[in-house]
């Protein structure tokens, strides 16, 4: 199977209102691709419909060459998601949240599960620790371990470094690096960091206004907007009425 | 269906119970503060009211039993309501845990929540009031069993409600008891009722369970006729809430709650 995830001719519509129109996109094994666009542009309700909690009003999405409409729980069993804007139940511990959701995720030996998990994303001293009086940091790393906890073929990462300082940033930009080198995962990553993006990710989909307006690598769009940076190349397309 | 996946979502909540001394203080303190002010009440009664003469108990049996079917409601809803405010609800529904499994989960979970404020509240009427519920004897099981699934079928229907609806929704899901209660019947005979309220009560399960303790309690009686009627509308009602959540899950993946649910 040459994609993880195609998606084809994708809208969601809310009554009158198109949040997402027709977009179309793939990603292939051990391939990172960005998606990028200003608030409300409709990146959240493309991963929403690439999760399974919102029902496209057309189109497709295929993942591990399944269609999600129908095979919806096989392929939650095999994807994993992370967000600043969700958490994890806060008065339990660590402990107990990586063991709920790997009984949730039915996954085969949690125990050396959570261990590996545990000493890659250096957790051991927080597994005790309640999860809701963790800092920032320490809470974005736990939701990784939970994202990783089922050893999923395919992440969808919204601004995973958000509120992040530099240092817990990059440990967690490098972590991703080497997990998707090692596992060969494919990923989806919404972000508003553009270094993050140039740096992570093989190919980047611009939105705006529910539509992908353009697409390529990072270095293949900046020199194509005639741009410095991808902020830049964002900012241009962004601010255009036009685009392209 | 995964054992693992029920398991895992009862341990959620049961680490949850374990981790929070006040929770637990919370799920003993009103049932006992309920029975109590009832057992104070059923003395008052028993002493000044014919009706209820030599069935001192009967008050407050029904008083335990309300107080089982709320909590069990309650229960149900709180699970819920506690994805929703921990932020974890999107968690939740991105894991490959099917509709099935979250209701099983919840119920077994809502049973274990009640009982843990049901027994002290039961071990208290003994050496304060001189009363058993074992006074009801094997009976008392079907009575249970059936406030039980009623408290789950709210429960349910409530939760469809906060799915569709969003955390807007939670207000109902704490009048829903108070709303039904003079509907039960549950310390005065259906006789009392207006001709019209007891055309509703009819419909509902709990004046034929509150009938049949009263029944069992001052006639020494058992109409199962009043027990069947309950287990049937159980069933109805049991069937339609399953079917609501089902349908709200669907309703919410289209309408976006799903994600918007914790803001």
């Amino acid at each position: 199977m040459e994609y993880s995830v195609e998606v084809i001719n994708l809208s969601k519509s809310y009554g009158k209102k198109d949040a997402v129109r027709g977009i179309d996109f793939k990603i292939k094994e051990n391939e990172i691709i960005g998606l990028l666009g200003p608030n409300g542009c409709g990146k959240t309700t493309t991963i929403g419909m690439l999760l399974g909690l919102l029902k496209p009003s057309k189109g497709q999405i295929n993942i591990n060459g399944m269609k999600i409409e129908k095979n919806r729980i096989e392929i939650l069993q095999k994807i994993n998601f992370i967000s600043p804007y969700i958490e994890l139940p806060k008065k339990l511990t660590v402990q107990q949240n990586l063991v709920v959701y790997g009984k949730l995720y039915s996954v085969k030996n949690l125990k050396s599960r959570i261990e590996y998990l545990t000493s890659k994303l250096r957790l051991e001293e927080l597994l005790k620790k309640i999860t809701g009086e963790l800092s920032s940091g320490q809470k974005n790393r736990v939701s990784l371990a939970k994202a990783l906890i089922n050893d999923p073929d395919v992440l969808f990462l919204d601004e995973p470094t958000a509120s992040l300082d530099p240092e817990i940033g990059d440990f967690v930009r490098t972590f991703l690096e080497n997990y998707k080198r090692e596992k060969k995962i494919s990923v989806l990553l919404a972000s508003h960091n553009m270094n993050e993006v140039t740096r992570l990710c093989s190919s980047v989909l611009m939105m705006k206004d529910g539509v992908i307006i353009d697409k390529g690598k990072p270095k293949e769009l900046i020199a194509k907007h005639g741009r410095q940076n991808l902020e830049e190349v964002f900012l241009k397309l962004t601010r255009s009425k036009n685009e392209i | 269906m995964k054992f693992n996946r029920i398991y895992g979502l009862f341990l959620r909540h049961f680490f949850l119970i374990t981790r929070s001394f006040p929770r637990v203080l919370d799920l003993i303190y009103w049932p006992s503060i309920q029975i109590t002010l009832w057992g104070f009440i059923s003395n008052f009664f028993a002493s000044h009211s014919t009706y209820y003469n030599n069935a001192v108990g009967v008050i407050l049996t029904c008083a335990i039993l309300y107080d089982f079917l709320f909590r069990t409601s309650i229960g149900f809803n709180m699970l819920f309501l506690e994805e929703i405010w921990s932020r974890n609800f999107t968690n939740l529904f991105i894991s490959p845990i099917k509709i099935s499994e979250i209701i099983i989960s919840l119920v077994f979970t809502a049973l274990v929540r009640a009982l843990i404020g049901l027994i002290p509240a039961i071990l208290l009427t003994s050496p304060l009031f001189g009363i058993s519920l074992l006074d009801l004897g094997v009976h008392l099981f079907f009575l249970f069993l059936s406030l039980y699934i009623f408290g789950i079928t709210l429960g349910i229907f409530v939760s469809s409600g906060l799915l569709r609806f969003g955390p807007s929704f939670e207000n109902i899901a704490w009048s829903t008891m108070f709303l039904l209660a003079p509907f039960g019947c549950i310390y005065y005979p259906i006789e009392i009722l207006p001709e019209f309220f007891q055309k509703i009560a009819y419909s509902l399960p709990l004046v034929y369970i509150f009938e049949e303790a009263r029944n069992i309690l001052i006639n020494q009686s058992v109409d199962y006729q009043n027990i069947i009627k309950a287990f049937y509308l159980n069933g109805i009602y049991l069937v339609i809430g399953i079917s609501l959540f089902y349908y709200s899950f669907e309703k919410a993946r289209k309408k976006g709650t799903l994600i918007n649910i914790g803001e």
